[in-house]
């Protein structure tokens, strides 16, 4: 039993990065990305070309793709996704479903609908025993980056200049731009920090399992499940919403293997009919 | 030379045209008050000037500066600074962390944070309280200060008596004094005519767009500034 819960927990952790992105994209801008789940299967297959190409350990290639992510990011906020703002929401669904499309077909030309990992060598298959339960240090590593990159983004919103930046102009375009910020920017670098998290939920979910071009829906699904339960706008809620997830897929795995996702998806629904606004919904003054 | 000079200014908002040629001038170290009924254009100017409207024809200048194709973010370092209609606060950041946002100009000069406390001390009580749940007078305070904080040469202030309660109007009104120690010019919207006579240099009147009366605060008569208001 304790060891469904700590795997539940475990695997919470990784769906907590596929969100954090989503979360963060949503709360400064409104700008739901429906090719979340994509773009961190294309950050994966990077990772895998990436290592395959230089023998970097995956540990490394991230400190290089991190920064080549926020500059990604960064650059498809400026150039493409900032035009898709405003009070219609569809222009920017249209324009993320049209590159999760792209990227799913540039991915299967590329590298075949075959799934990929990454190999993260004696990593991958350690674990130490607690009593009589084990645990793959691999999942925990996620685990706890995932608890870390949530601390750090909601400091980052707490504390910073930044982050005060990123909140104003979530709360009022226009007052915050009589301050002197410029919308363009800031949005721009929120998506840049988003894309840092995709990168690194995709290294992480290569080195955990496989990535194969046509996963990313699920991840997206996955993203939305763990934001919307947890509630829009908070990062611990995202997290808790992730674990949430985690938790009863694993439950569910266990019942019966067809189960596991099936009972995420219930969660979801139930969560929604008793809950709508989520379990930790931003609180306002 | 005056401080910011606007010329035969006209905007739309789409197809509705708001302001029809209007010239505003307010020079270094004056209050100038600009009043008119409902939907005259006050507001639709003063997004103008500061730049969240483009005007469709004119021209603006501030400091020698040519605002036409500025956007707000630059207008504010510039040293124009506006306290909007409505207050505009930001909800999900502190009292202090509303204040903090006016430093983003990058301006220095005699506003910071502990100056900003004197003027407003009840401020200082309630610095990290979200800045929401403020009074309706104690809000008009952080959106007064949080501009004060950009340090601006020229203020706007957006109807900042609206909904408020006299005895907090006279207080935030008595605060305006101690901005023009340091030579700060104001221009005050203002519904209230009569007390933007006692507060202000200069008047100017909008009706239906276009500039219906201008002149010293002293020198209009009652009749003067109703056929200005109301059009009789």
């Amino acid at each position: 039993m304790i060891e469904i819960l700590l795997q539940g927990l475990l695997l919470g952790g990784l769906y907590a990065l596929f969100a954090l992105g989503q979360s963060l994209m949503f709360g400064v801008m409104r700008l739901t990305n429906t090719a979340q789940g994509d773009f961190i299967i294309l950050g994966g297959f990077f990772a895998i070309s990436l290592v395959s190409a230089t023998g970097l350990s995956p540990g490394l290639a991230l400190l290089l793709i991190a920064p080549l992510a926020f500059v990604f990011g960064y650059a498809l906020q400026r150039f493409v996704l900032n035009g898709t703002l405003g009070r219609d929401a569809l222009p920017s669904l249209v324009v993320t479903f049209g590159l999760a499309i792209i990227i799913q077909n540039l991915l299967l030309e590329m590298y075949s609908a075959d799934p990929r990992s990454l190999d993260a060598g004696p990593l991958a298959l350690d674990s130490f025993t607690l009593g009589s339960i084990t645990v793959g240090t691999l999942p925990l590593l996620t685990f706890f980056v995932a608890v870390l990159a949530t601390g750090c983004l909601q400091a980052l919103f707490s504390y910073t200049s930044l982050g005060r930046s990123f909140r104003a102009v979530s709360d009022d375009r226009e007052a915050a731009q009589l301050m002197g910020i410029r919308p363009a920017i800031v949005y721009a670098q929120a998506t840049g920090i988003a894309f840092v998290l995709i990168a690194l939920a995709g290294t992480l979910q290569a080195m955990r399992t496989t990535v194969a071009p046509a996963d990313g829906p699920l991840l997206l699904l996955f993203a939305f499940e763990a934001v919307i339960m947890g509630g829009m706008g908070s990062f611990w809620g995202t997290l808790l919403g992730a674990l949430l997830l985690g938790l009863t897929q694993q439950i569910g795995f266990r019942l019966d293997p067809g189960w596991g996702i099936w009972f995420g998806h219930l969660t979801f629904l139930l969560v929604l009919l008793l809950r709508p606004q989520g379990l930790f919904p931003k609180t306002r003054g | 030379m005056s401080l910011l000079h606007a010329q035969s200014v006209t905007a739309a908002y789409g197809d509705a045209q708001a302001l029809f040629g209007v010239d505003l001038r307010v020079n270094t170290g004056e209050v100038v008050a600009l009043i008119g009924a409902n939907g005259a254009g006050k507001s639709t100017l003063l997004k103008t000037l500061t730049g969240l409207l483009s005007p469709t024809s004119g021209a603006i200048s501030f400091d020698g500066h040519p605002l036409a194709s500025m956007d707000a973010a630059d207008i504010v370092k510039l040293g124009m600074a506006m306290v909007p209609e409505g207050r505009r606060l930001f909800p999900s950041l502190t009292v202090e962390e509303n204040l903090q946002m006016g430093t983003l100009s990058g301006r220095t000069g005699p506003w910071h944070l502990e100056r900003v406390y004197q003027l407003f001390p009840i401020l200082k009580e309630k610095r990290n309280n979200p800045a929401t749940s403020l009074s309706g007078g104690q809000q008009q305070m952080v959106a007064i200060g949080r501009a004060l904080m950009s340090n601006p040469r020229l203020l706007l202030c957006d109807e900042i008596s609206l909904g408020l309660a006299p005895v907090v109007i006279r207080e935030i009104y008595a605060a305006l004094p101690a901005l023009m120690e340091d030579g700060m010019s104001l221009l005050i919207v203002e519904q209230d005519v009569q007390l933007a006579m006692q507060v202000s240099s200069r008047v100017v009147c909008l009706q239906e767009g276009k500039v219906s009366l201008e002149g010293k605060s002293g020198e209009l008569t009652r009749e003067q500034i109703s056929k200005a208001y109301f059009g009789l």
